[in-house]
């Protein structure tokens, strides 16, 4: 005996912000679907981010299709919005343009069928022709070496990381330097604990150049809209970290930080005999950052013309190769070794060797199923909220050319 | 527009097309080197190198190097050859070098001569057992480019910086590899 399933055209799964983009226009073309839901609308931004968190992406970055300026606040403001107001702002837009959300409901299997896809929820099973995968990066990785930290020392991973009260006492090392290692080494720092970070390849720009924001020249670049099928090496593109950034007017970078008493030290290498050991590559990894900052700038000058000021060298610390886990100096680790998406509930031969899922801007291999809200996805702009709105446009007009039937539209 | 050729003697379009394949059979990337050492006198031995595990199978065609090491005398030895420590600095600029010419290949930039001074620091009590918290192996290594080449000093910088985040050698020794050594 079997449930009888409802039938959708289009299931989304994840109500962010690039489900609920989907849903626009979606809804805009007449195209019945439902949008399935873990838990609330947002629900990564009310639970996978710590308190302090700011987007790194100025106010007008936060263009969402359907959605009107006011709910944005200032267009040219540099404000950078809390990890509650993004929460604020994307339910606010389900509202605005009236999402046909389910939440709290959990998909535990989508399978390709004979009619398009069977979706299995803990709501029951759907059946849809479409599907449009919208979960985002919710799984935080760490590396394999982790399994190797001295037993009973405390870690966390930045999307469970909340607040320094939060952390045992004790010193930390932060594993990471992105927008996550570096905020949160920042805030341990400045709660009065002595940070250890460790440094991988890391992207270095300056919060503000020449008197703007960096995004207003990088937008103004058109280097937002270089796209996927167009970039030497999307691979690269799309695994790079996040910009060494924080939202807001002022830079965080390694030397800010070293000037604030934090411990730079290299990329954590290994895990032996209870201490960590750091990679000699340091001076290595801040020159190649420190030059890919200059030739951004560079290339912004040679844009638009006049100069600006180059960047100061990142300053590199004397190494400090190994630093013991059990001496009780280190009392916890951070591990801001990034975010990957969780596909797991995906039953269908559209997986690369490494686990992620294959894709052309979007568009699977699968005829019907794609996937959204990933980085460089479709053009650089799709890592940010900004994506959403011509990825959305894009990635409905290949579904609504390939509906079965224009029949399977409402009426709207 | 003038078409300009740049030749460093790489095969750009054969290492990137190796790339592109290993990506969708990366069984074939897994390579095993190998080496052979024989005992001659003293500190003095000679290491062989022939074939090498790769693409799937074993690689021995046309492959036969051998080289010596030794200690000077100052170490009371015969000089035979360059110190094991010294050959470690040799293949590092042997890798580091190979990188620059080969990103500037893809790069688009003519080298016209490439220098590399490459020195390591070791305080030696360690290897004598003079000092149980002396290290035995480098304190520091120090490499520096001598690069005469078509294009400007920033260009050139980023040609080492990005050779040094290619390289194996520059890998092996700024992080850490479990090594084992048995008895036959």
């Amino acid at each position: 005996m079997s449930v009888p399933s409802r039938r959708t055209t289009v299931a989304v799964i994840g109500a962010g912000h690039s489900g609920l983009a989907v849903s626009h226009r979606l809804g805009a073309e007449g195209i019945d679907h439902v949008v399935l839901e873990r838990g609330q609308v947002a629900h990564s931004w009310r639970t996978q981010r710590w308190d302090s968190l700011r987007l790194l992406t100025p106010g007008w970055m936060n263009r969402l299709p359907g959605l009107a300026d006011p709910l944005l606040g200032p267009a040219e403001a540099d404000e950078f919005l809390t990890a509650a107001q993004v929460a604020s702002l994307v339910a606010g837009y389900a509202d605005v343009i009236a999402a046909p959300v389910h939440d709290n409901v959990e998909v535990y299997r989508v399978s390709p069928g004979q009619n398009g896809f069977l979706v299995e929820t803990s709501a029951g099973p759907w059946t849809a022709e479409h599907v449009v995968l919208a979960t985002g990066s919710v799984r935080g990785v760490v590396p394999t070496l982790a399994a190797d930290l001295p037993p009973g020392l405390p870690s966390v991973h930045a999307i469970d990381y909340r607040r320094p009260s939060r952390l045992p006492p004790g010193g930390v090392l932060v594993v990471g330097a992105a927008a996550s290692g570096v905020q949160i080494a920042a805030e341990l720092q400045a709660s009065g604990r002595q940070v250890t970070l460790a440094v991988g390849e890391h992207v270095r720009v300056p919060r503000r150049y020449r008197g703007r924001d960096i995004f207003a020249w990088i937008e103004e670049a058109g280097i937002l809209d270089e796209r996927w099928d167009e970039l030497e090496d999307v691979t690269r593109a799309r695994r790079l970290s996040s910009f060494q950034l924080v939202g807001g007017t002022t830079t965080l970078d390694l030397n800010t930080l070293q000037e604030a008493g934090v411990r730079v030290v290299g990329k954590l290498a290994g895990l032996r005999d209870g201490s960590a050991l750091f990679s000699g590559s340091l001076a290595n990894l801040a020159a190649l950052a420190d030059l890919k900052a200059n030739r951004l700038l560079s290339g912004i000058d040679q844009t638009f013309g006049g100069t600006g000021e180059r960047l100061e060298p990142t300053r590199v610390p004397e190494p400090l190769l190994s630093l013991s886990l059990t001496s009780g100096e280190i009392g916890s680790v951070v591990w801001a070794t990034g975010i990957k998406p969780d596909h797991g509930f995906l039953d269908a031969d559209v997986f690369d060797h490494k686990g992620a899922i294959r894709h052309h801007g979007g568009i699977t291999d699968l005829p019907g199923l794609y996937v959204t809200g990933l980085p460089v996805l479709r053009r650089r702009r799709s890592t940010y909220i900004d994506g959403a709105r011509d990825d959305s446009a894009d990635l409905v007009e290949h579904l609504s050319q390939h509906l079965a039937t224009p029949a399977r539209r409402t009426a709207g | 527009m003038t078409e300009t050729t740049v030749d460093n003697g790489v095969n750009v379009e054969a290492l990137l097309g190796a790339r592109a394949a290993l990506q969708e059979t990366p069984e074939a990337a897994k390579f095993t080197w190998r080496a052979t050492n024989t005992w001659v006198k003293g500190t003095h031995s000679k290491s062989k190198v022939e074939g090498f595990f790769g693409l799937g199978e074993e690689q021995e065609a046309g492959r036969s190097f051998e080289s010596d090491g030794d200690h000077p005398p100052q170490f009371a030895a015969d000089n035979q050859g360059p110190t094991p420590v010294e050959t470690v600095l040799v293949a590092l600029g042997g890798c580091l070098t190979a990188g620059v010419a080969a990103v500037a290949q893809q790069r688009g930039i003519q080298l016209n001569s490439v220098t590399a001074t490459i020195e390591g620091d070791r305080d030696i009590r360690g290897i004598l057992g003079a000092d149980a918290d002396v290290r035995n192996g480098f304190t520091g290594v120090r490499v520096n480019y001598s690069i005469d080449a078509d294009a400007s000093p920033e260009d050139v910088e980023a040609l080492v910086a990005q050779s040094q985040k290619r390289s194996a050698v520059f890998d092996i020794l700024t992080n850490p590899t479990a090594v084992s050594v048995s008895v036959s």
